[in-house]
């Protein structure tokens, strides 16, 4: 089997952001960019699955520029065969998509792996973009996965519980917290990973017709209104419905 | 030109995100129509999309398309977007819209953006959206230039409300073909919820505060006095107090509620990442110094077990004096 685990590098889940270039860009100095949350399920995942079915290969791809590959490198270490990364920014989910359908065309896929969303612009969008560019199948949010012949049965989440999903293969996936734990490299894994194939690729030529503009911080909010218990409940209580109905009007 | 609105159904019924959707459309400064596909079992419910806002509703019937398959459903509405001549096409960024439309961007070859929580604009003939990016910690703002632009809108970020009337519902002919049918919806396995986290109005989640699964109670008395979904915090959720399916944050589900209530939650970024953008926030800690109440707008300090009884009695009799 053939498989493929998407891989986006993402700033660290504690990262302050600010911008630079009129908050056209994210300012990388000083943040520490991480393999995001949802692709660790991913990975977790697809290694337990090609263990399953000898003959297996699991191949890592990134669309990153080469401070990605410390990350890559953490993908192999934890139990991916090989590598590859594609040499550009990754503009946005509709760049990166035909940045990936373009080389796994050429390297054949049987079951491609996607996060649930990657957490810097939170699309979740990228696996559904590049199953529609290969014309496979795609599941979203997807908390367990068993695949037996050419078919998978997924749950996926959905409002008020899950849904059973049937597919054929080839199919892509956006994987969510419990499809896999994610695994902590040991050291062999990060001596072996050291020697792992790692290819560089050139990017093809993409246009899209999303733009990002500017970004911008919240407005900072006031100082909210917190009542202390302490004393008397009761009269803390009190206070607070009287300002949820009287001033935010949410009761 | 018209913006062209697919409504979200399931069960045979639409959802509340169906109108969501419409009322966003209504924004964008040109004629709605709405689309449904599958089986609507109250057809008076699509007539009445009409008061909401659209000007033309349509149904797309088709026997094979009464099961969910997002290949398919996307196959249908590029196709109904192109006949009907419609350049701008919204979702709903639910589990039903939200993995439609990548799929109908990539065929109509449109600009897209995804789970946007803000209203849009046009400035100078181009579409201007924004979202909320890196986890809430910023809001990006994108324009979108295609010749088509797909739009999927957050759960909970527009009000519907009614201003026209009912119109006739008119069938469309349109179908999709096999290979659209790979992936399929085959059951649903219900939570226990009474109400679906991500739709909720209302949310009241606990966490680590609550020091075992069998003080919830007192979450779900609060959460059933407001009619409000209970959520949990990883932490709750990782100990095993509660399912994945209430967990909110990252990993879990993110949230856009009218009131948030945070209790014994002290607000890690992770958390946070899942609900900055409710309206209002709610805390309940015993800790002053927890980052929750950086982002709270109002608050008790104090202990939940003492706090959140007081309070689920008192908005008892609070609701039964406006009622």
């Amino acid at each position: 089997m053939k498989i493929i685990v998407c891989v986006s590098c993402v700033p660290d889940t504690t990262t302050k952001p600010t911008f630079i270039e009129n908050n056209s860009k994210l300012n990388e100095q000083g943040v520490q960019f991480i393999v995001n949350p949802y692709d660790e399920y991913s990975l977790a995942r697809a290694v337990a699955l090609r263990d399953a079915n000898p003959g297996s290969k699991i191949t890592v791809i990134t669309v990153g520029e080469a401070n990605t590959e410390q990350n890559i490198r953490k993908a192999l270490a934890v139990g991916a065969d090989e590598a590859i990364r594609i040499n550009a920014k990754p503009v946005n989910g509709q760049y990166v998509a035909k940045q990936i359908a373009h080389v796994v065309k050429e390297i054949g896929f049987d079951v491609i792996f996607t996060g649930k969303e990657s957490i810097d612009y939170n699309g979740g969008i990228t696996g559904n973009l590049l199953a529609e560019e290969l014309n496979i199948p795609y599941t979203h949010s997807v908390t367990s996965l068993e695949i037996s012949g050419n078919e998978a049965k997924m749950e996926r989440e959905i409002e008020g519980g899950k849904e059973v999903v049937k597919s054929a293969l080839p199919m892509a996936l956006g994987s969510q917290k419990g499809i896999g734990e994610p695994i902590i490299p040991n050291m062999m894994g990060i001596a072996k990973a050291r020697t792992k194939p790692l290819t560089v690729k050139e990017p093809v030529a993409v246009e899209t017709s999303t733009q990002l503009v500017t970004h911008e911080l919240p407005k900072p909010k006031g100082a909210g209104k917190f009542f202390k218990a302490e004393g008397n409940v009761q009269d803390a209580v009190n206070q607070l419905i009287e300002a949820l109905s009287k001033e935010a009007k949410t009761i | 030109m018209s913006v062209l609105v697919y409504l979200d159904s399931a069960n045979g019924a639409l959802k509340k995100t169906a109108y969501e959707a419409v009322a966003y459309a209504t924004h964008l400064g040109e004629e709605v129509i709405a689309l449904a596909i599958g089986n609507i079992e109250d057809k008076q419910s699509l007539a009445d999309i009409g008061k909401y806002g659209a000007k033309k509703v349509y149904h797309i019937s088709d026997e094979k398309l009464k099961t969910f398959a997002n290949a398919a459903y996307a196959s249908v509405i590029a196709q109904a977007a192109k006949e009907l001549n419609c350049k701008t096409i919204v979702f709903s960024a639910s589990s039903i819209g939200g993995v439609i439309a990548p799929r109908v961007a990539v065929k109509l070859n449109a600009g897209l953006l995804s789970d946007t929580n803000v209203l849009p604009k046009t400035e100078n003939g181009q579409l201007i959206v924004s979202k909320t990016v890196f986890s809430g910690k910023a809001n990006a703002t994108f324009s979108l230039n295609g010749e088509y632009n797909v739009i999927s809108v957050r759960p909970n970020t527009v009000k519907p409300s009614e201003t026209g009337s009912s119109v006739e519902v008119e069938s469309l002919n349109i179908s999709a073909e096999e290979t659209d049918f790979r992936a399929i919806a085959e059951a649903i396995l219900k939570t226990s919820d009474k109400i679906s986290l991500t739709e909720a109005d209302i949310i009241v989640s606990g966490g680590r505060g609550m020091k075992g699964p069998e003080n919830f109670y007192l979450i779900e008395n609060l959460a059933e006095v407001l009619g409000a979904a209970v959520g949990a915090s990883r932490a709750a959720v990782d100990a095993g107090w509660r399912p994945h399916s209430q967990q909110v944050g990252q990993t879990g589900k993110t949230v856009s509620p009218t009131m948030y209530i945070a209790v014994g939650i002290s607000g890690a970024i992770q958390h946070l990442a899942g609900m900055g953008t409710s309206k209002v926030i709610v805390a309940i800690n015993k800790d002053p110094e927890a980052p929750i109440f950086k982002v709270a707008d109002y608050g008790i300090i104090g202990d939940a077990f003492e706090v959140v009884p007081a309070l689920t009695e008192a908005l008892k009799a609070y609701k039964q004096k406006i009622s």
